[in-house]
């Protein structure tokens, strides 16, 4: 029943997703930003791809404790909205904070261990949102699952960026905490426990049967 | 040496603030971060990146009349005041740098008094307002550089730290300045954090550094009694150090002939070294320490040895090695 009614409001993860980069958009053309516009805009296209991406990990275990199986769906958008957000923040410090100066940013790459690890997490990002579709699914055939499996890397890497650029760790220590329990749901033994747990006969495997979006 | 540097001639407070600059700038800001948004939501990259960059700070110098002392010594206009007193470190209120503003509203900078003592002749407590009258006023234009990678240039008023120093005789064994602000947990938000820092803040010179010109113990900001956000009453200004050396909201001045441990030594001694001197060359893990974002402006610019101010501070670490004394 309960999963009935959510599945209605599946929809919203458009505009949710979307909702960030409205504001920062009125904020920015009402003058609303700090002094220090640049660094604002690059927090509020970085939080919002950190959420997102760590929302995207959120859809299987959905599935496994509470047996969401539309909340599966929900991860090609919301891996693609956050890459979305990866590329403006990527833009913000390439083009607006550095003036394309490529120079100073390999510099900067090489230097800082967090802008290290964002980038890492950026390049891991592209294959898998180049190939979130039909026909790369179909082409890739199994590898398709073993390539998306690449988000496991990617989070952590988000998140050790957020941690390492912080001067107050405790935000970043929370989407590490809430990334680590997502993690522990992938792990076989615990997906078997709360399918048992929920519906007593139920398989996994007939998740594996909703992974094409 | 150069006089231009430090001393201004004294005008009216009424001078010195040019409105129609603020609102330009503002304007300009605006128009900015416009189209900026524009550019997000098509996902195209702003060309105009770097080329827009000189407009603000040359449209203001080229307005300023002459004398006013709104330019800094390399002819680099001044920060508004809007943009000096809304953003800002100030951990005794929180780690943003926005909320700073709100929060310092309610804080009281009277009745106050500084006690000066340890190593020295005659150890004295100075009410504030006898500080503002007690040594001449000068007004200074400095540039303000954080070690977030962020910079200002703010036009401050005060007096010269060696003049109260030597008010109070230091003895021959002084070798530090030990810095102490204000513990008031019940206006400072920030000092009830029980998971971050040790307060209260504590910031230190070392003598020869303390005695130094340029070395400005501030009570006003813009011809206008400093703000409390801006460390009210008193608070130092050391242009040649990143921002964090200089203390704000002082109560207490102590020479001593250990080299005391700071707030920032203490909270994190890897990233923050003694003497926080602005060095290009010394890289810290979370900012850029080559280049730097002056407030107002679009491209970043390089950062000086000392902040630009080598010419007078750099006989002071003569021999030192820098990456190392930090």
């Amino acid at each position: 029943m309960i999963n009935i009614s959510l599945k209605r409001f599946a929809w919203l993860v458009h505009p949710l997703a979307l909702l960030p980069l409205a504001l920062l958009a009125v904020d920015t053309a009402l003058d609303n930003l700090s002094v220090n516009f640049i660094q604002d805009i690059t927090e509020r296209t970085g939080i919002p791809a950190l959420v997102l991406l760590v929302l995207s990990i959120a859809c299987t275990p959905l599935n496994t404790v509470f047996g969401w199986k539309w909340a599966v769906a929900l991860r090609k958008p919301l891996g693609l909205y956050a890459f979305l957000y990866v590329c403006l923040h990527l833009l913000t410090f390439t083009a607006l904070d550095y003036g394309l100066d490529w120079g100073a940013i390999a510099t900067e790459v090489g230097e800082k261990r967090y802008i290290l690890v964002g980038t890492a997490a950026f390049l891991l990002l592209v294959p898998l949102a180049l190939t979130s579709n039909k026909a790369a699914m179909r082409r890739l055939g199994k590898n398709w699952k073993r390539l998306h499996l690449l988000v496991y890397a990617i989070v952590p890497l988000a998140v050790l960026h957020y941690l390492w650029l912080s001067k107050d760790p405790r935000p970043a220590l929370l989407f590490g905490a809430a990334t680590g329990v997502l993690l522990l749901l992938r792990l076989p033994v615990l997906r078997r426990a709360f399918s048992a747990l929920r519906k007593p006969g139920a398989s996994v495997d007939r998740q594996k049967t909703d992974t094409a979006m | 040496m150069n006089a231009r540097r430090r001393t201004w001639p004294q005008i009216a407070a009424s001078e010195i603030t040019p409105e129609h600059i603020y609102r330009s700038r503002r304007q300009f800001l605006r128009a900015a971060g416009a189209s900026i948004g524009a550019g997000l939501l098509v996902a195209c990259a702003p060309s105009d990146g770097s080329s827009a960059a000189p407009t603000p700070a040359a449209d203001a110098t080229s307005r300023l009349p002459y004398g006013v002392g709104t330019v800094d010594e390399l002819g680099k206009a001044a920060n508004s005041f809007e943009q000096i007193t809304t953003y800002n470190n100030y951990y005794e209120f929180s780690t943003g740098k926005e909320e700073v503003h709100t929060l310092a509203s309610g804080f009281k900078t009277e009745p106050w008094t500084v006690a000066v003592d340890g190593l020295v002749g005659k150890p004295q407590s100075f009410d504030i307002d006898d500080l503002r009258t007690m040594f001449d006023q000068e007004e200074r234009v400095y540039r303000l550089r954080c070690v977030e990678g962020w910079s200002m240039v703010i036009p401050w008023q005060g007096f010269a730290l060696s003049k109260l120093l030597k008010a109070v005789e230091p003895s021959a064994a002084a070798k530090f300045v030990r810095f102490e602000s204000v513990s008031r947990p019940e206006e400072m938000p920030g000092q009830n954090d029980i998971f971050s820092f040790q307060w209260p803040y504590v910031e230190a010179l070392r003598l020869d550094e303390a005695m130094n010109d340029l070395a400005l113990v501030v009570t006003g900001l813009y011809g206008k009694p400093l703000p409390a956000q801006n460390g009210a009453p008193l608070r130092l200004a050391l242009p040649w150090k990143y921002g964090f050396k200089s203390a704000k909201a002082i109560v207490k001045i102590t020479l001593t002939a250990e080299q005391p441990a700071t707030f920032w030594t203490t909270a994190n001694a890897a990233e923050y070294g003694f003497y926080g001197n602005v060095n290009p060359d010394v890289d810290h893990p979370r900012w850029s320490q080559r280049s730097e974002r002056r407030i107002g402006e679009l491209s970043r610019q390089r950062t000086l040895m000392f902040n630009g101010y080598e010419s007078s501070v750099a006989a002071l670490y003569q021999g030192m090695d820098l990456a190392v004394n930090y």
